[in-house]
């Protein structure tokens, strides 16, 4: 007999004003605004928007809050959010040629054309608490040097491509495929494939490319070049029967350059794996090149080693962050029911057991 | 007023501080709102291997308007993020810059607009720059 139980309601209530407090912490401790995660958390403020799928700072400012630094409850929060906006329409792609970088190097050519720049970068820090941080006080400006005009930074891999070096990126308008119009279809196109990686748990994304250098699916790659700074967003208006730009959005771009294929008709070349993130998000923006390499497989004429890294339907189907918070939190809310059978079904059979156990003896 | 120049305004509004913007702007001119402010979301594309075919890379918020001054100019905005009256003002300065008193316009409002938006990516280029590697070889003395 099935018996619906209600209940819990109070509990629910209490529960939530109890979150309300933790999430304020101690009263003496000045509150933490949402201009202050944007401005000072703005590492975790990106992450939220990379795989929110959402570019907003605010938002993601006010979702990190919300979730009491839950970065992954944020993420649910965001695209919660952006399923209640209309889609106004889609930009022309990024030109990320013209980007104003920040940071732009590459790890295959020291004297690139347009320099080694580091940029607000962690890498060679000490990774050494710095306890001068416990002390409020102010920041000396960042040091300036004086600069030409604004040029376009050319990408480093298209020298290796003017020489036939490596293999072409292929132009196409053909409009891509959206995971969030329509369900996830297997075999992936390369663009339905990057849209899930760029949107994808930066952990599992992480882990997987991780997987490829350690030989699982590995393709050696070097990073060609790894660029973060702002584009502007464009799109065509209908009523006016032009484009304008809508603003800039800030983007992480990392091109590898991988081991090479050939034929009997074509020479070898280099390949590529390539990774496209918002915001300041160079670990996910190279996991994800890697990543995107280790799934051309097929397209490259490269063995299946059963690698992780190289199965489409594996790494698309589980790198999604909130699918998979969905699935796995799932099981703690409950299944009184489930259970029950479960426990009716082993009470059965270990009754069955002892009497055939007593019928031996 | 040329199609180009248009397109550039419509963009240095859409890129501006909404508070700027308000600063510059002052009291609203009389207007008609032809379609109220709307929030919704553009989504952003990319091209595979930065050149090939194009990906949906996840969206961003945009706020859209189109209103109507007294005298009949039609002002169009688009502009990033969730600000309803930042889009309304925008929509004004794209009005105004199409009628009579666009010159005073764009010296009051667009130009100041102009120069914060090149002045801060002139000083995000120049901290850039001084995080610039210049490689010097050691000279090792072994021959």
């Amino acid at each position: 007999m099935y018996v619906a139980v209600k209940g819990g309601e109070r509990a629910i209530e209490n529960a939530h004003a109890w979150l309300a407090e933790e999430r304020r912490g101690d009263p003496a401790v000045p509150e933490l605004s949402t201009a202050q995660i944007r401005e000072q958390m703005t590492l975790a403020v990106n992450r939220v928007m990379a795989e929110g799928s959402l570019y907003d700072p605010d938002l993601a400012a006010l979702a990190i809050k919300q979730a009491r630094g839950d970065l992954i409850e944020a993420i649910f929060l965001i695209r919660a959010y952006r399923t209640t906006l209309p889609r106004l329409m889609a930009s022309t792609p990024v030109d990320t040629a013209a980007m104003a970088v920040t940071r732009r190097i590459s790890a295959t050519f020291k004297d690139a054309p347009g320099g080694q720049i580091l940029g607000p970068t962690f890498d060679y820090t000490h990774r050494l608490l710095d306890f001068a941080l416990l002390a409020e006080g102010e920041v000396p400006p960042a040091p300036t040097a004086l600069t030409g005009p604004a040029q376009d930074m050319p990408h480093i891999l298209s020298f290796l491509d003017r020489d036939g070096l490596i293999e072409e990126a292929t132009p196409s308008d053909e409009p891509p495929p959206d995971l969030t119009r329509a369900p996830l279809e297997l075999p992936a196109d390369r663009a339905l494939r990057l849209q899930a990686l760029t949107r994808g748990d930066e952990g599992f994304v992480l882990g997987l490319a991780y997987s490829t250098q350690r030989g699982y699916g590995r393709n050696h790659a070097f990073v060609g070049e790894l660029r973060i700074g702002t584009c502007p967003v464009e799109v065509d208006i209908p009523e006016l029967g032009f484009s304008v730009e809508i603003g800039d959005i800030e983007l992480t771009e990392c091109e590898t350059v991988n081991q090479f294929t050939g034929s009997k008709t074509q020479p070898p070349q280099f390949t590529r794996g390539y990774g496209l993130t918002f915001g300041q998000t160079e670990r996910k923006a190279i996991s994800m090149a890697l990543v995107d390499r280790a799934l051309r497989w097929r397209e490259l004429g490269e063995d299946f080693t059963g690698a992780p890294a190289q199965d489409e339907e594996f790494v698309l189907s589980h790198c999604d962050n909130i699918q998979a918070t969905g699935f796995l939190e799932h099981i703690k809310l409950p299944h009184y029911v489930d259970f029950q059978a479960e426990l009716e079904l082993i009470r059965s059979v270990r009754a069955a057991a002892f009497a055939s156990r007593e019928a031996a003896e | 007023m040329t199609m180009s120049e248009r397109r550039d305004w419509m963009g240095v509004l859409a890129r501006s501080q909404p508070q700027r913007l308000a600063d510059l702007l002052g009291p609203l001119p009389a207007h008609e709102m032809l379609r109220n402010p709307e929030i919704g979301a553009v989504m952003v594309r990319g091209r595979a291997g930065a050149a090939g075919a194009p990906f949906n890379l996840g969206e961003m918020t945009v706020t859209r308007c189109s209103l109507q001054l007294q005298g009949g100019l039609v002002g169009h905005a688009y502009v990033q993020g969730r600000d309803k009256s930042h889009a309304i003002r925008a929509a004004i300065v794209d009005a105004l810059m199409q009628g009579p008193q666009s010159a005073t316009t764009r010296e009051a409002i667009l130009a100041p607009l102009q120069q914060d938006q090149s002045a801060h990516r002139a000083a995000t280029r120049a901290k850039a720059a001084a995080t610039k590697v210049e490689f010097f070889t050691m000279v090792r003395g072994e021959d």
